[in-house]
């Protein structure tokens, strides 16, 4: 079975490609380049078709399906042939699915399901990703505030976090929220972070 | 963050303005109403997540409204439209070689000139291609209908292909296509570009031409009828901000925002004025009404609309026309939920549900049952008229 993936995103292809190499019998094309996109459909001839939610060029592969009908191996929108359920589970990680009609269900079915699971797997990896990030990008504003604290007020590091901290828990917030506040404040007050002037 | 009462789908266009508006502006939260809005890159994962309940309306180009009422491309799934988002805001953007050989410098071209020079130039062999949105759009339509008035066969003389709104400019500067229809700002953009040239407004093609809509699924209308009512009343607000001068800078800033359109103020704030810049470094034109969004009941979901969508559906997917199918599609289009959330309000309310499209050559004074209306001309560049009782007869009139 021929499969094609077609994503802007060459990692996520590369996760999703990943899992569907494990299943027999199939050979995976991932295209990740806008341009040509049907030609290569064309030449590439698959029988099933997957793209991300959030690629701009769905209405073009689509027009291209819809006149497909015409050709020996009309594309038809999965949505088309299979249970709702399944189809819901895959809009629902963010991919869609076309394939040439008259394909088994049996056979479709399995490589939907780990399509999806590897979208969900790759949603997860980017969330964990933008935790990170944001963790880091909080510790420094945390850090920021401390110094604030210990310009402005003249206490030690240990002291200026406990006063963040006692603040946080006096207002029912989080440590990253008090410190954003005190550097906005003290951005508004035309402060400027000692060491940076 | 709370729960939001009602989830709208848009793709980022000048057009989706109104929903935009509604939820910034807090006219939906006046209404009682908390709205979220999902942005999407394309007209198939706007349905897709209408259809599949990731969200509950949805901004939608017409046509594929009735589409999915009636099976055309998949399942048949029956929405229903309580409010049209905007007519018109359109155009026709041609590589600057092309436009040259058919329209003066400086200004739009005349529908009529174009389209006969047009001709002249396929007469000749020369095939050109041309990029609209979806198969299912007003744009698709509106250009086909033109072509077809100026003696030109859409589908053997030219190639018509679709083309995402964020590649036009591209595609043009790379000549895969000589001409794209696309709303704004995707135009302008190809403009600011040097990538093409805006001969035509599809204004011209005809004056009053149902573009967005406000799709629901039916269910999801019958379920949350209160709801819908209460947007369509923050819609209506949304409407009359939209066309105030007064608001057209904060809304141009508001709507260029990354979460929204993430493009140009300016070239937003162009469309919103109905001003556009025809060609790199040209003068910038007024063409009023080129979008048209509020006055005259421009939200009011006519019938008739829904049925010439229909006609142009069977002249363009070569089926038959079938009077089922075609009350099918006039069903679709809900006036009398427009007129139950507004009623009592001080918007005008068209009496009838219907009107013969294109029949107006200037001002008119029309029956409301609420309210008082005029009319500007509505007609269609070649002047036929559409007349909503007999549908067979229009198509067999067509060229």
């Amino acid at each position: 079975m021929r499969i094609a993936i077609i994503d802007e995103s060459a990692t996520r292809a590369a996760v999703i490609g990943e899992g569907l190499a494990a299943l027999d019998d199939c050979e995976l094309f991932v295209v990740t380049e806008r341009r040509g996109l049907v030609a290569r459909i064309a030449e590439i001839d698959p029988d099933i078709v997957l793209m991300d939610l959030g690629n701009p060029s769905r209405d073009v592969l689509e027009e291209y399906f819809a006149v497909s009908r015409a050709l020996d191996r009309p594309i038809a929108m999965f949505v088309d042939e299979s249970d709702d359920e399944a189809i819901a589970a895959a809009i629902d990680a963010g991919v869609s699915s076309y394939v040439v009609d008259g394909l088994a269900a049996h056979r479709i079915r399995p490589i939907l399901d780990l399509a999806v699971r590897r979208f969900n797997a790759f949603s997860r990896l980017q969330s964990d990703l933008a935790d990170a990030r944001g963790k880091l990008a909080e510790r420094d504003t945390v850090d920021k505030a401390k110094r604030i604290l210990m310009d402005s007020r003249g206490f030690t590091e240990p002291q200026a976090y406990a006063e963040l901290r006692k603040a946080a828990m006096d207002q029912g917030r989080r440590i990253a929220d008090i410190a954003e506040a005190v550097v906005t404040a003290h951005k508004l007050m035309g402060g400027q972070m000692a060491g940076k002037s | 963050m709370t729960h939001p009462d009602l989830t709208i789908g848009f793709l980022p266009l000048v057009d989706a303005a109104l929903p935009i508006l509604a939820l910034e502006h807090g006219f939906a939260e006046a209404e009682g109403l908390r709205l979220a809005l999902v942005r999407d890159m394309s007209w198939a994962t706007v349905l897709d997540r209408l259809l599949y309940g990731h969200t509950d309306a949805a901004h939608l180009v017409a046509p594929l409204a009735i589409a999915t009422t009636l099976g055309r491309g998949r399942r048949a799934q029956p929405l229903a439209v309580p409010f049209v988002l905007g007519l018109n805001g359109n155009a026709i953007t041609m590589r600057p070689e092309l436009a040259d050989q058919l329209a003066p410098q400086g200004a739009l071209g005349d529908p009529a000139a174009v389209g006969a020079r047009l001709k002249a130039i396929v007469a000749q062999g020369r095939r050109l291609r041309f990029g609209v949105v979806h198969r299912y759009s007003s744009h698709n339509y509106m250009l086909r209908y033109w072509l077809a008035a100026c003696g030109i066969r859409p589908d053997e003389d030219v190639d018509i292909t679709t083309v995402a709104p964020p590649f036009c400019a591209d595609a043009l500067d790379a000549g895969e296509v000589d001409a794209i229809c696309v709303g704004e700002p995707w135009n302008s953009v190809a403009v600011a570009r040097g990538a093409g040239r805006i001969v035509l407004v599809t204004a011209q093609i005809w004056r009053r031409g149902v573009e967005k809509v406000l799709a629901l699924r039916e269910k999801v209308l019958d379920d949350r009828r209160d709801e819908t009512e209460a947007l369509i009343r923050a819609l209506v607000r949304a409407a009359r901000h939209f066309v105030d001068p007064a608001n057209w800078d904060e809304n141009a800033a508001l709507l260029a925002r990354p979460e929204y359109l993430n493009g140009d103020a300016r070239l937003i704030h162009h469309a919103i004025s109905d001003r556009l810049l025809l060609s790199k470094g040209g003068e910038t034109v007024h063409y009023p009404d080129f979008m048209f969004q509020y006055r005259e009941a421009a939200n009011f979901p006519w019938v008739s609309q829904a049925e010439w969508l229909y006609t142009q559906m069977v002249r363009w997917d070569r089926s038959d026309f079938d009077s089922e199918e075609a009350a099918k599609a006039a069903r679709a289009f809900r006036p009398d939920v427009y007129r139950s959330a507004l009623t009592g309000s001080a918007e005008p309310l068209p009496g009838a549900s219907s009107k013969v499209e294109g029949s107006l050559g200037g001002k008119m004074v029309v029956g409301t049952q609420q309210g008082a209306m005029t009319m500007e001309s509505n007609r269609f560049f070649d002047g036929s008229v559409f007349d909503p009782a007999n549908l067979r007869g229009y198509l067999d009139r067509l060229p």
